[in-house]
């Protein structure tokens, strides 16, 4: 009998142990680095940005307002926009939707910025757009890939794929470039983005003409993926979609190769860093996959390349996508503050709806949910290094 | 044909739940202590070999030699410093369980430290051709995990019941008074439980990594709640039970996977486990009776 209330007494113990490691990461910041940048002092044209510089995910924001930083920058050298300079004011929203809808009003009723290049990350960014749409403020996101995002309203636009879009273009790549026939996908199904792109990707294939043989789900967190690749071999599929992030990423190929499934990989943006968690000696798992992803920093693009070095001079560290992204969504705004001749906001919303933007991540156009509408690089892997395949436009 | 490639499947990672288990059974049988710190122990045992083959470039075979050592000695240690007072002075098995516990969040917080949050790749570790059984293909990593899991058993049940040190185990785990009493030294009895535990999690932290070629700090919770719940399913205290509880659970997620739905893997393991305790609340091969190790 004790033994029994022992285990029951373990058991509940153990739950609590897991719960506490799980949450052990992390934490708050207490400093604020709410900044403008340029001083006001005669005519210029305000811009505002909103961007998490400090808690959780300050990662992605910081690179996000440095890109956007450099933009200006560049536009300001070149004589600006409308013959004015930009001022660029940024607040530090910490990643919290209520701090980001705060700034905004401060953007708007204290700064009075007449378009917004921001915010980073989704749950904020969907915050702010629905007060912009009240407000009519013109509003590019850079980084923000919710579907909702930009549903808001017809003044919002984004610089960055969205997640289903991914899904869709690796289908067509597959039927159209590697002749595929019949499709496989393993997804974690305890993420969005992994079975956004999943389920993008299998009505496409479908769509294009090609068997789907397996979906197969894993919970998050998993490491054995064997059942789920058997089931796969079975059906001997000529692709494999595998939507997820590039640490599952690497442990599925591995174990893909080990069971001798011979169908080429496929992935999404997910899979950019893969090579940093998969050892040499298992590099011929992921030879001859293919993965998607918005810019290649092997691109022959010159203004890409003069980013990436003025980027590493400026910030000491290497540009990721979050900052090239931001760049562009800032050229973006400016070429549309040019375009319509004017600071108005409708006029300014026009000339985004029809703007046609040379870019960093290429030739830019909006679609009519105003998400933009380029080529998407193809990148594979080969002597253990990311090769750049070609740009590939659904 | 799948079907048995899925248990196949099964039996590979059922192998390392077995071996893990084994460290429960043991240290469970002979002091009634749950460890929860033994899963932590694989990672521990998982990084030695990290160490030593990624960061020193040392070979292989004293990767395995340094990491089952090492794991052999923490655990002897980690009994001397965390346990043995209270297991000296009689004290509540709730407070034993606590401190296994808290030594469970210890490492893991010290190996985040040490080597950060996030994942680590591992080298390929040993690699032959799949084994072919008719229209069967068995995996290199399978075949070795069930090869030495096998091993490990036959092993230690030839320790347990045969040699010296095993006749003191038992004795211990049976009546560690009466055992003192007959010129046993139980501190040492317990202390090589430990040691031994210790060394096989990290056997099974060799496998895992050749199977799974990615550790992190927290990769030893789940994998020994699961190795816990396969001692209990066997029986907890027997050797055999252990690796019985090992690869039915193995087995069952892998057809869970394959043919009910991933997202109910663990309710099926957790699910059997509830049922097997109603049924039989010492395990399949527990007995009832005071009888350990």
């Amino acid at each position: 009998m004790m033994k029994k209330r022992l285990l029951a007494a373990v058991l509940a113990a153990v739950m609590l142990s897991a719960s506490a490691t799980g949450c052990a990461q992390g934490g708050g910041n207490t400093d604020s680095a709410a900044a403008g940048s340029a001083a006001a002092t005669g005519e210029t044209i305000k811009i505002g940005g909103l961007a998490p510089l400090t808690g959780n995910v300050s990662v992605y924001g910081i690179a996000t307002n440095n890109g956007v930083k450099l933009a200006v920058d560049a536009i300001n050298k070149n004589g600006g926009v409308l013959g004015k300079k930009i001022e660029y004011i940024s607040y530090d929203e910490k990643g919290d939707a209520i701090e980001a809808v705060n700034a905004y009003n401060k953007l708007v009723q204290d700064d009075k910025v007449v378009a917004l290049v921001g915010d980073v990350t989704s749950k904020p960014t969907i915050a702010v757009a629905q007060k912009a749409v009240k407000d009519g403020l013109p509003m590019i996101t850079a980084t923000g890939t919710a579907a909702d995002i930009t549903k808001a309203g017809d003044n919002i636009f984004r610089a960055c794929f969205i997640d289903p879009f991914q899904g869709e273009l690796m289908a067509a790549y597959a039927a159209q470039k590697l002749g595929a026939k019949t499709a496989a996908i393993i997804y974690d199904n305890g993420d969005d983005y992994s079975t956004g792109v999943a389920d993008a990707f299998e009505a496409a294939a479908k769509e294009a003409g090609m068997t789907i043989t397996n979906k197969e789900a894993y919970q998050s967190g998993s490491v054995d993926f064997k059942s789920q690749l058997t089931k796969i071999k079975a059906g001997n599929p000529d692709v494999v979609m595998v939507p997820v992030y590039y640490s599952d990423v690497a442990l599925i190929a591995v174990q893909a190769k080990e069971i001798g499934l011979s169908a080429k990989l496929l992935g999404a943006d997910g899979w950019d860093g893969v090579l940093e968690k998969i050892d040499k000696s298992n590099l011929d798992a992921v030879k001859d996959c293919y993965f998607c992803s918005q810019y290649s920093a092997e691109s022959t693009n010159p203004d890409l390349q003069a980013f990436l070095k003025s980027y590493k001079a400026a910030y000491n560290t290497d540009a990721n996508m979050f900052a090239v992204l931001g760049y562009d969504a800032m050229g973006m705004m400016a070429a549309a503050i040019n375009k319509a001749g004017s600071t108005d906001s409708d006029k300014i919303v026009a000339a985004l709806k029809g703007l046609e933007y040379k870019g960093l991540t290429g030739n830019t156009t909006f679609d009519e949910n105003r998400n933009p509408v380029r080529e998407a690089v193809i990148t594979t892997i080969a002597d253990g290094k990311y090769k750049f395949v070609e740009n590939f436009k659904k | 044909m799948d079907f048995f490639s899925q248990i196949i499947n099964g039996l590979g990672i059922g192998s390392i739940y077995a071996l893990v288990a084994l460290g429960y059974s043991m240290v469970y049988g002979i002091v009634q202590l749950i460890n929860f710190a033994h899963g932590d122990i694989i990672m521990v045992g998982a990084y030695v070999v990290f160490v030593i083959i990624v960061m020193m470039g040392l070979p292989l075979w004293l990767a395995v030699l340094g990491s089952i050592i090492f794991c052999g000695i923490a655990g002897v240690l980690i009994e001397r410093i965390a346990y043995h007072r209270l297991l000296v002075r009689d004290a509540p098995r709730i407070s034993l369980l606590i401190t296994a516990i808290g030594v469970s969040i210890f490492l893991q917080n010290l190996f985040q430290l040490l080597f950060g949050s996030d994942a680590k790749s591992m080298p390929r570790m040993f690699s032959f051709s799949p084994l072919q059984l008719g229209g069967l293909q068995i995996t290199s990593s399978t075949v070795l995990n069930i090869l030495v899991s096998v091993i490990m058993m036959a092993g230690l049940q030839l320790m347990v019941s045969k040699m010296k040190i095993g006749k003191a185990m038992r004795a211990t785990s049976e009546d560690a008074g009466a055992a003192k009493l007959m010129g046993i030294n139980t501190n040492t009895t317990i202390a090589f439980t430990f040691g031994i535990g210790s060394a096989l999690a990290s056997a099974g932290a060799v496998l895992y990594c050749n199977t799974y070629p990615q550790i992190k700090p927290i990769m030893g919770g789940l994998l020994g709640l699961k190795a816990f719940v396969a001692a209990v399913l066997g029986g907890i205290g027997s050797i055999p039970g252990a690796m019985l509880g090992g690869y039915l659970l193995g087995v069952a997620e892998s057809l869970t996977n394959a043919y009910i739905s991933s997202n109910l893997t663990d309710a099926v393991v957790f699910g059997i486990l509830i049922i097997v305790l109603l049924v039989k609340p010492a395990g399949l091969l527990g007995k009832n009776t005071r009888e350990k190790v």
